[in-house]
């Protein structure tokens, strides 16, 4: 937008609903991105984010009722990990946006939106399974896609496999 | 009715054609004072029951069921896959006889035991051809009914003694099932008796015999005869855990039912009982309302048909083949319906088929009273 | 459609037979069994795990345990080139290979922000309807066999069998094609494939006709199906739920249509929703019902791309393919309708790297299955496998 080029109507439409979040929730959110491929917005003040989900879902212009995907990313460079929510408002008011939250990279945590998206439940149990983010209220946060006695959280950048798991020589 | 009533086209060679004459002359032969002949009397049915479970029972149900399913079946071992049978037998003969270690080993040993014992006692009172039955019972009918209970403590016993949830299930439902059917199964047998006025299977033959075949029997005797026949069948289907009212060994719920825990010659004991238990349905269902060993053929002016294929010889033939339509409808079947659930079963006993066979009790009784 | 308004709202409303149930004898001390359905049950569709709290018959609460296939997909990726990932996609739906690529090809594309010719966007369109169809079998089939039909199954299996076989003509594989590459497709169609697809319409459509009549025909079938796991339309949204499983909760949302993708906005095809006359919307029979009437759609589909395809002279399926993949810094979301729901790819790329920093793909069954905790309370055993038969899952792309 900044650089003037012609924006398609579906990034046009993720702005309009950016702005209605901006206004209310002000510093909380960041700036809008407004890429081609994936229009983001990036909630700052991390605490805010349930009431923030709440007030998309529920916003009779917002209205994203469906959570796509939730995708736990590793930032070794800032020494953070983060999620990633895809957001549309499926079949009634058709536009989407990404959410990104940061949090640190050790025993980092992000407050759980389980109870706004019931999608939210096991994604973010992988994200903690995959990535070592804690969601606070949480109704099961424990390990998904991985033993619950694995060692490390195999997504992060510099994660080494264990050497030994009962008994069982890991790599191979 | 007596003797007289059977034709006289019959093979007289083969130890004349008296009712029950081969059976009797059996039970006279004595080798050294030895009782050598009870147990061939025993043994014919036992024979029986292993053969035609080898043949028609594994390999027949294997390429009809194939047949229905477009496709070939067992091909490999023979020409046609013939001898896949016993590739098959030799592979149980082979496998280790497995006790798992959790399991009531009595109870486990025992279970298979029982359940063969039971269809198999049923076969003393199934008048295999007009020459021939085990026990000439004047209860036949009833003894039948009642020893086929048993075979419910066998299942209980194999499901219990397992030791696995899945068995477990399997035999709880199975008892369920078996003992709640037995009640509509009985009182549309007992419509059949009704018709008879006798308990003996034999008698019931005799009565459905005569120049016009087909016409002599039960189920074409009166209308309401075919009431009490369909209620008996889908009753018969349940007893024997058969589709679409196989849910105690039902494969996508509970993995194999009571026999999860089987192998090797264990489960091929079960699987005998119930290619048994089969037979026996059929053979009762065949005798009370189609015939037993009548011929359906009807005498049409000259040709005697039905002269011509009655006879203790002719008699087996057509005992063995109305019991063998029979299975070949409970295959068709199992390969056909999806199956039913628990609820819906014991809906379908106890709200449909069980107030049903009241009814036809009753009309059955009042048909004979004032139709003649 | 109905407002959810506050917290932890959304719990479904199921049939409970359970009620009718209940142990009369209340001084009877009864406790309730613990049941592990699976990993190896011949109803869990693979290796799931169901961690069953039973009360007799009655599930008091089903608790779905992933991962016995889990393989580092995501981590994978992370390690290979861009186009070395399309392999692993098969692998995930392994049983619609084709649509798995396609949804990947079409992430890496948008960041790649290229144009693939105009026959391999029909060719692509072609295999993925296919599979579709191929992959609504084995689900109608497999689904017959958990209801103890055995031979709807066999009958699919022998029509999916013509469709693996035109797609190992095109591709070389059965099931696992690595076919749709980044930027256009691995070859070209054999010579006469078009005809043989069209033939295979022709035999087919009968064929699905019997099918139905073998189940959606069958009293039997119907009553095992009838009302059993009722999902509302509001929480299915709520729970993410996608493709034939939203749609059978009567959401006429189809990606095909609603986020168009390659030549699906020029052809003509019905959002398949059950109409509420033979099922209870969102049950187990509409979701099998949906899956039918969409296999005719499919059809529908793949007669138009064979009517509208442009001719292969000078065609050349690698034509678009850039010689090197390295997209620029950025990130992306891309779905495209799998036969089971939205699998969306989430990539993100730094712009240096020849592979991915992060691919995440987003499977539509995982999703679907997190709602097995509610589905299922309540139910009996027998409805337990109907409701997980009904969801369709493929444990590869569950737990990837």
């Amino acid at each position: 937008m900044e650089e003037g080029k012609v924006v398609s109507q579906s990034v046009q439409e993720s702005a309009a609903a950016y702005s209605i979040i901006q206004e209310r929730f002000g510093d909380a959110v960041s700036a809008f991105n407004a890429n081609e491929t994936m229009p983001f917005l990036e909630v700052v003040d991390t605490d805010r984010w349930v009431e923030i989900a709440l007030f998309m879902r529920d916003h009779a212009k917002l209205k994203f009722n469906y959570m796509a995907c939730l995708t736990g990313v590793d930032y070794p460079a800032d020494e953070k990990v983060g999620i990633i929510c895809n957001f549309e408002s499926l079949a009634l008011l058709n536009h989407k946006i990404a959410v990104k939250l940061k949090c640190v990279r050790k025993n980092g945590s992000l407050p759980s939106v389980a109870c706004v998206w019931h999608t939210a439940n096991w994604h973010e149990r992988e994200a903690y399974d995959l990535f070592g983010i804690t969601f606070t209220g949480h109704p099961e946060m424990k390990r998904i896609l991985c033993p619950d006695d694995w060692e490390g959280y195999p997504l992060l950048k510099d994660y080494k496999v264990q050497e030994k798991y009962h008994g069982i020589k890991v790599p191979y | 009715m007596s003797t007289t009533a059977l034709s006289q086209f019959s093979m007289p060679f083969l130890m004349g054609n008296g009712l029950n004459s081969w059976s009797e002359a059996l039970v006279g032969f004595n080798l050294l004072g030895l009782p050598l002949g009870l147990i061939i009397l025993a043994a014919i049915p036992l024979v029986f029951i292993a053969l035609y479970s080898l043949t028609y029972g594994v390999y027949g149900e294997r390429k009809i069921s194939a047949f229905m399913q477009d496709r070939l079946g067992p091909m490999e071992v023979g020409k046609w896959g013939i001898l896949q049978t016993l590739a098959d037998i030799l592979k149980l003969i082979q496998k280790e006889d497995i006790v798992p270690t959790s399991a009531d080993k009595f109870l486990f040993v025992i279970g298979p035991g029982i359940l063969f014992v039971g269809s198999f006692l049923a076969y003393a009172v199934l008048p295999f051809s007009p020459a021939f039955i085990g026990a000439s019972l004047n209860v036949g009918l009833y003894y039948a009914i009642a020893i086929v209970a048993i075979e419910v403590v066998g299942i209980l016993a194999a499901g219990w003694g397992s030791n696995n949830k899945w068995s477990l299930y399997g035999a709880i439902r199975s008892v369920a099932q078996i003992v709640s059917y037995e009640i509509p199964a009985a009182i549309a047998l007992l419509c059949g008796a009704m018709m008879a006025g006798t308990l003996d299977m034999q008698q019931i033959n005799v009565l459905q015999s005569g120049a016009y075949g087909f016409a002599h029997f039960f189920l074409f005797q009166s209308p309401i005869a075919w009431l009490p026949f369909l209620i008996y069948f889908i009753a018969s289907l349940a007893e024997v855990n058969r589709a679409p009212f196989d849910i105690p060994e039902a494969e996508s719920e509970l993995v194999a039912g009571y026999f999860t825990e089987y192998s090797g010659m264990k489960f091929a004991v079960i699987f005998l009982a119930e290619y048994g238990s089969m037979f026996m349905v059929s053979a009762i269902i065949s005798v009370v309302f189609l015939g037993g060993w009548n011929s359906p053929l009807p005498n049409l002016g000259s040709f005697a048909l039905n002269d011509w294929t009655n006879g203790p010889v002719w008699g087996a033939f057509w005992m063995i083949m109305k019991g063998f339509f029979f299975i070949f409808i409970q295959m068709w079947l199992r390969w056909t319906l999806p199956r039913l659930r628990v609820d819906q079963l014991m809906y379908l006993c106890w709200k449909v088929l069980t107030p049903f066979a009241f009814i036809s009790f009753v009309l059955t009784a009042i048909w004979e009273i004032y139709v003649p | 459609m109905q407002e959810l308004d506050t917290v932890g709202q959304g719990s479904v409303r199921v049939t409970r037979i359970s009620e009718k149930l209940v142990i009369l004898e209340k001084d009877l001390a009864t406790e309730q069994m613990v049941l592990a359905m699976g990993p190896q049950h011949p109803s869990t569709h693979g290796v799931l795990k169901l961690e069953c709290l039973t009360d007799g018959e009655v599930i008091t609460e089903a608790i779905p345990v992933l991962g016995y296939l889990h393989r580092c997909f995501e981590k994978c990726c992370e390690n290979i080139d861009y186009p070395a990932v399309v392999p692993y996609t098969d692998r995930l739906d392994y049983l619609a290979g084709m649509n798995s690529e396609f949804a990947y090809a079409l992430a890496v594309e948008k960041l790649l922000d290229i144009e693939i010719p105009r026959r391999a966007e029909f060719i692509r369109v072609i295999m993925a309807e296919l599979n579709r169809i191929a992959s609504h079998l084995v689900a109608i089939g497999t689904y017959g066999i958990d209801l103890g039909a055995f031979t709807p199954f066999l009958f699919c299996f022998r029509d999916r069998e013509i469709i693996l076989g035109l797609l190992e003509w095109a591709s070389g594989a059965r099931m696992l094609y690595n076919y749709i590459w980044i930027g256009g497709l691995a070859c070209d169609v054999p010579a006469d494939f078009l005809k043989r697809v069209r033939e295979f319409i022709t035999y087919f459509r009968p064929k699905a006709v019997e099918l139905q009549e073998l189940l959606t025909g069958n009293e039997i079938f119907v009553k095992r199906t009838y009302g059993v796991g009722i999902m509302p339309a509001d929480v299915a949204i709520n729970y993410g739920w996608s493709g034939p499983m939203l749609r059978g909760s009567g959401v006429k949302w189809d990606l095909r249509r609603n986020d168009p993708y390659s030549v699906y906005p020029e052809i003509d095809f019905k959002v398949v929703v059950p109409d509420g006359k033979h099922s209870v919307i969102g049950d187990c029979l509409s979701r099998h019902i949906v899956r039918a009437v969409e296999m005719e759609e499919s059809l529908k589909i793949i007669e138009q791309c064979i009517d509208k395809i442009p001719s292969s002279e000078g065609f050349n399926s690698r034509s678009a393919i850039p010689k090197r993949i390295r997209p620029k810094a950025g990130e992306v979301y891309s779905r495209a309708e799998n036969p089971r729901g939205e699998l969306g790819f989430y990539i993100e790329s730094d712009g240096k790297s020849t592979k991915p920093i992060r691919c995440k793909a987003r499977s539509s069954c995982f999703v679907n299955l997190s709602a097995m905790k509610d589905l299922s309370k309540g139910q009996l055993i027998p409805d337990l496998v109907a409701i997980i038969g009904s969801i369709d899952i493929v444990l590869g792309e569950v737990d990837r």
